[in-house]
């Protein structure tokens, strides 16, 4: 080892030794804040280049109707319009169809903009393009779009009856899938149980609702033929792959980067039309081209969620031993099966995750997705299972008063026990150990549980109602390439590959084909990088959301991201470490295995052998004289994750509610939830996560309904109509970490992005129903709002006189 | 009809001038035409609170003026608060409790709080709760945003926490 290295004025004294885990498990500061907090961070309507033109797209304001004509005369006449295109004008562009392997499943043929027909309220039928944003709208208001409408229902229900009008000519009664599941006989089971309870729920459509609507700016490169997408996407490896097919460019001549963005939730996690044609446009008219959508546009263009009619029945035996559980599932899919993910994510969940973290013996679910003349559904925080959740919890609760049972005690003993797992579920899902009881015994104790039914005893004496309800759940994360996220999809999510490097300056970049927008990737991934190579997570810059920098990739979505970038920047970083340890022995002249890093610094301790990563670098990269060349290893590694199977990540929800008898509003008055998401990265990214879920389900439960009337048009489309929950309405939320067994992955990592909007509308609507139990009123639909409880009131009082 | 006119005014402690078609929304016009991008627009309907800035002092949702109205206004966006190397204490303590997650809300929160702070005692949950509620915020549940406030309400009125 050659000491005149080593500046000895800095080494002199031995730093203390570090000992692991430093950075994993840590509150670490959020390295994105700085630019976020300062107006500093760059969001896709932030973007602008020279010579950009704007987009405002003419949309149809009818639900399902042919196109007779369309009149761009006057508009192409308006100041500022360089074009104004219809479909015939993108004819080169495929339709947009999302294939499934899935058995009964019809793919719809959606064009980027309508061809004949349109199918819902906000499908885009023509766009201008103008120098400016305002000039562009004002041509938009002057296109005249001539139609003859072609009716068709609105409900699914409706859609499925053999004299419907069909919405797709491809689409045989509307069904756009069919998929069962069984195990055992649930048919027999039920009839033959000692009790069976029984009801049809629903759950309204919602819209993710990003805080910042979608948006794209493409930058066409004339002289090397080179396009360059920015959008508000959480897929753009997806989009990047499907744009080439699309647009027939080399995948090395497109590029898509997804810059900050401002929240997804799912809305920006299918491809759209816009974005093709943001890009298709910027090649044509060889200049940079953007779109930023407007709130209405959002609300009635970006995929929508959930939306299903569930008829489920549940048998169990005098102990409350759940026997069968069957279950019909209705999908509302809107007018399109969304690429890439097919119309079958969000209802198939439904009826696979049904049985959740019970053992009961006999199940059949059926479910068919229906096609109707509303936007489309894609995939929203929690996907499937927010219904499934809120349709067992409901006949679980149920159950238990049939039984007059204690509620968490149902619970309780038809869980899968500890021991109990891996457990296969009657939909064929197996869920790995997770601390399903252990996270119902924990919030059921956080609670006074048992102190509850006096307190609204006395509650009911003065005058105020009072419930609480229970929502336990479990759900498969971090999902490798052996389960497709959707069923049948051909694309593969199942894997990351991580990218890290040491450059010639000692710094630390860590690329990844995630796309954070919210979820803290910058800091956790590099958390991660930095306990596992021995530097500081602020010394490591993570590169993600650009295809550019990536083979392969999807990007961030379904709780995958910590599982599985976080596996990959776990086995990446030690592939790299060992590489560091190689050079570093050889410049210390030790073994390898001798040699330690921490804080940013390569040493082996009880030795005055201690450089730092800067020093490293220049060893091999720009001093030639240090080491002989074949010692020169390049400071990178890449290996690819894939976990092949998923991780389950359980959870209990407990919601306390207050309505008021008067005005009948419902005020959450606590929010406990106790969840076992593994090892945690960062506890407080992990707080923010479930408190955003579950908000997000406090929105489910009580305020957010896309509003349709029966013509298809929609009611509630602004923000003054479409009510997500604000800081007022939301409660103090409590939230109980559990970390049981670690689930067999390299960080011991369980996804936990979604789950607190699985289990808070049912543990709402189970309290909402406590709260109501003297007046036998049940919930099962949700939103549940005080106009719609006092319709349920009134109903129930006229039942009773006419008894 | 749509001619521009000179519009000028002081942002963020600077004298600037734009133009703008009298139409122009305020919030487009700091945006695309002052170029301060920090300044958020979520709804241009005045509900979601992303574009809030200060208005001749007092918080005012920059889509529901025109560029015209802020002709000799003194104006402050999310980019007169501090520099990402030197936050000042709302952006230290928003970090400090992890009150962001996507940000694309936050400008109009940090604008909001640097008021209410000066004007309202916020002496409970619910009061801080309430004061914020004009802002929507989708990703954090509010409840790290609470206690961010709630941890400045105590320094404002040297409380310990």
């Amino acid at each position: 080892m050659n000491d005149a290295a080593i500046p000895k004025d800095i080494r002199s004294a031995p730093a203390p030794e570090t000992s692991r885990p430093k950075y994993i498990g840590e509150r670490v500061q959020r390295l994105e804040d700085p630019r976020l907090l300062t107006g500093t961070g760059r969001y896709t309507a932030d973007i602008r280049f020279d010579r950009m033109v704007h987009l405002a797209f003419v949309r149809s304001d009818q639900a399902h109707a042919r196109i007779l004509g369309i009149d761009t005369d006057d508009a192409a006449t308006f100041p500022g319009v360089i074009a104004v295109l219809t479909a015939q004008d993108f004819s080169e562009i495929p339709d947009l169809v999302a294939p499934s392997r899935m058995k009964n499943y019809h793919p719809t043929h959606c064009p980027v903009l309508a061809r004949d027909t349109v199918r819902y309220v906000g499908e885009p039928v023509a766009v201008v393009v103008a120098s400016d944003r305002y000039l562009a709208e004002d041509a938009a208001n002057a296109v005249v779009v001539d139609y003859e409408p072609l009716g068709a229902s609105s409900d699914p229900a409706a859609a499925l009856l053999g004299d419907a009008v069909l919405l797709h000519d491809e689409v045989p009664g509307n069904l756009v899938l069919e998929r069962s599941f069984a195990t055992g006989d649930a048919g027999s089971a039920i009839a033959g149980a000692a009790h069976v309870v029984e009801g049809r729920f629903r759950l309204r459509r919602k819209s993710p609702m990003a805080m910042e609507p979608r948006a794209y700016v493409a930058d066409y490169d004339r002289g090397r033929d080179a396009l360059t997408l920015y959008g508000a996407t959480q897929i753009p490896g997806v989009v990047r792959d499907e744009l080439a097919k699309l647009l027939d460019i080399a995948g090395n001549r497109i590029r898509v980067i997804a810059p900050d963005v401002g929240g997804g939730f799912g809305g920006k996690g299918s491809l759209y039309p816009e974005e093709i044609i943001v890009a298709a446009l910027a090649r044509r008219l060889a200049r940079p081209v953007k779109y930023v959508s407007d709130r209405l546009e959002d609300l009635t263009s970006t995929s929508q969620g959930f939306d299903e009619y569930v008829e489920a029945r549940l048998a169990f035996d005098d102990d409350g031993m759940f026997i069968a559980l069957e279950a019909e599932v209705i999908g509302d899919i809107g007018a399109y099966s969304i690429y890439p993910w097919t119309a079958a994510l969000e209802p198939v969940q439904v009826a696979s995750f049904l049985p959740g973290p019970y053992k009961t013996p006999h199940y059949r679910g059926r479910v068919r997705g229906v096609c109707t003349p509303k936007p489309p559904t894609g995939p929203y925080r929690g996907v499937g299972r927010p219904m499934a959740v809120f349709a067992l919890e409901r006949l679980v609760d149920m159950a238990a008063q049939k039984l007059d049972m204690d509620r968490a005690e149902i619970r309780r003993r038809n869980m899968v026990q500890p021991d109990e797992f891996p457990h296969r579920i009657g939909s064929g899902i197996i869920w790995n150990h997770s601390g399903f009881t252990e996270c119902l015994d924990a919030a059921v104790k956080a609670v006074d549980y048992a102190g509850f039914k006096a307190r609204q005893i006395a509650a009911r004496e003065q005058g105020r109602w009072i419930g609480l309800g229970i929502g336990s759940y479990a759900e498969l994360t971090g999902i490798g390439s052996r389960i497709a996220v959707a069923p049948g999809m051909p694309i593969n999510t199942g894997n990351e590959t991580a990218t890290v490097r040491i450059d010639a300056t000692g710094a630390v970049i860590a690329t990844f084909a995630t796309a954070s927008h919210g979820q803290s990737l910058e800091t956790t991934l590099a958390q991660i990088v930095a306990e596992e190579l021995g530097v500081r997570p602020q010394d490591v810059q993570i590169v993600q959301g650009d295809t550019g920098m990536t083979a392969h990739g999807t990007g961030t979505y379904a709780s995958r991201s910590a599982v599985i970038g976080g596996g990959a920047a776990i086995i990446t970083t030690r592939a790299l470490l060992k590489k560091v340890k190689r050079v570093a022995g050889r410049l210390f002249d030790v073994d390898p295995d001798r040699v330690e890093t921490g804080d940013g610094e390569i040493y082996v301790p009880g030795t005055n052998h201690r450089i730092g990563f800067d020093e490293l670098a220049r060893a091999v990269y720009s001093d030639m004289a240090t080491l002989p060349l074949a010692a020169r290893e390049t400071l990178e590694s890449q290996e690819n994750y894939d976990p092949v199977l998923g991780t389950t990540t359980s959870s209990t929800h407990i919601a306390e509610v207050e309505i008021d008898p008067e005005t009948l509003s419902i005020r959450l008055t606590r929010f406990v939830v106790a969840e076992d998401c593994g090892r945690m990265i960062n506890p407080q990214v992990v707080d923010g996560q479930v408190h955003g879920g579950v908000v997000q389900g406090i929105g489910v439960a009580l305020l957010e309904e896309l509003e349709f009337d029966a013509t298809g048009q929609l009611l509630s489309a602004s923000l003054a109509d479409y009510l997500i929950p604000t800081s007022a309405e939301s409660p103090h939320i409590e939230v109980i970490h559990l970390e049981t067994v670690l689930p067999d992955n390299p960080g011991g990592f369980r996804g936990m992005g979604e789950g607190g909007t699985i289990g808070a509308p049912a543990a709402i609507a189970n309290a909402v129903a406590d709260a109501l139990a003297h007046l036998g009123i049940g919930i099962s639909e949700l939103p549940i709002t005080p106009s719609k409880l006092h319709r349920l009131i009134a109903a129930k009082n006229l039942t009773k006189d006419r008894e | 009809m749509n001619a521009k006119i000179d519009i000028a005014l002081t942002l963020n402690g600077e004298a600037v001038t734009g133009r703008a078609e009298p139409r122009m929304l305020a919030s487009d016009f700091i945006r695309d035409v002052l170029l301060m991008t920090g300044t958020h627009v979520g709804c241009e309907q005045g509900v979601c609170g992303a574009c809030t800035i200060r208005f001749n002092g007092v918080v005012a949702r920059s889509c529901l003026l025109f560029a015209a109205q802020l002709d000799g206004a003194v104006v402050e966006t999310v980019e007169s608060l501090a520099a990402p190397q030197d936050l000042n204490d709302i952006q230290k303590a928003f970090r400090k409790h992890h009150a962001l997650q996507c940000g694309f809300c936050t400008p109009g929160f940090l604008m909001t709080v640097s008021e209410i702070l000066q004007t309202l005692p916020l002496s409970t949950d619910h009061e801080i709760r309430d004061a914020l509620s004009g802002n929507l915020c989708r990703c954090t549940g509010y409840e790290h945003i609470v206690r961010a406030v709630r941890d400045l309400v105590n320094q404002r009125d040297g409380v310990q926490a």
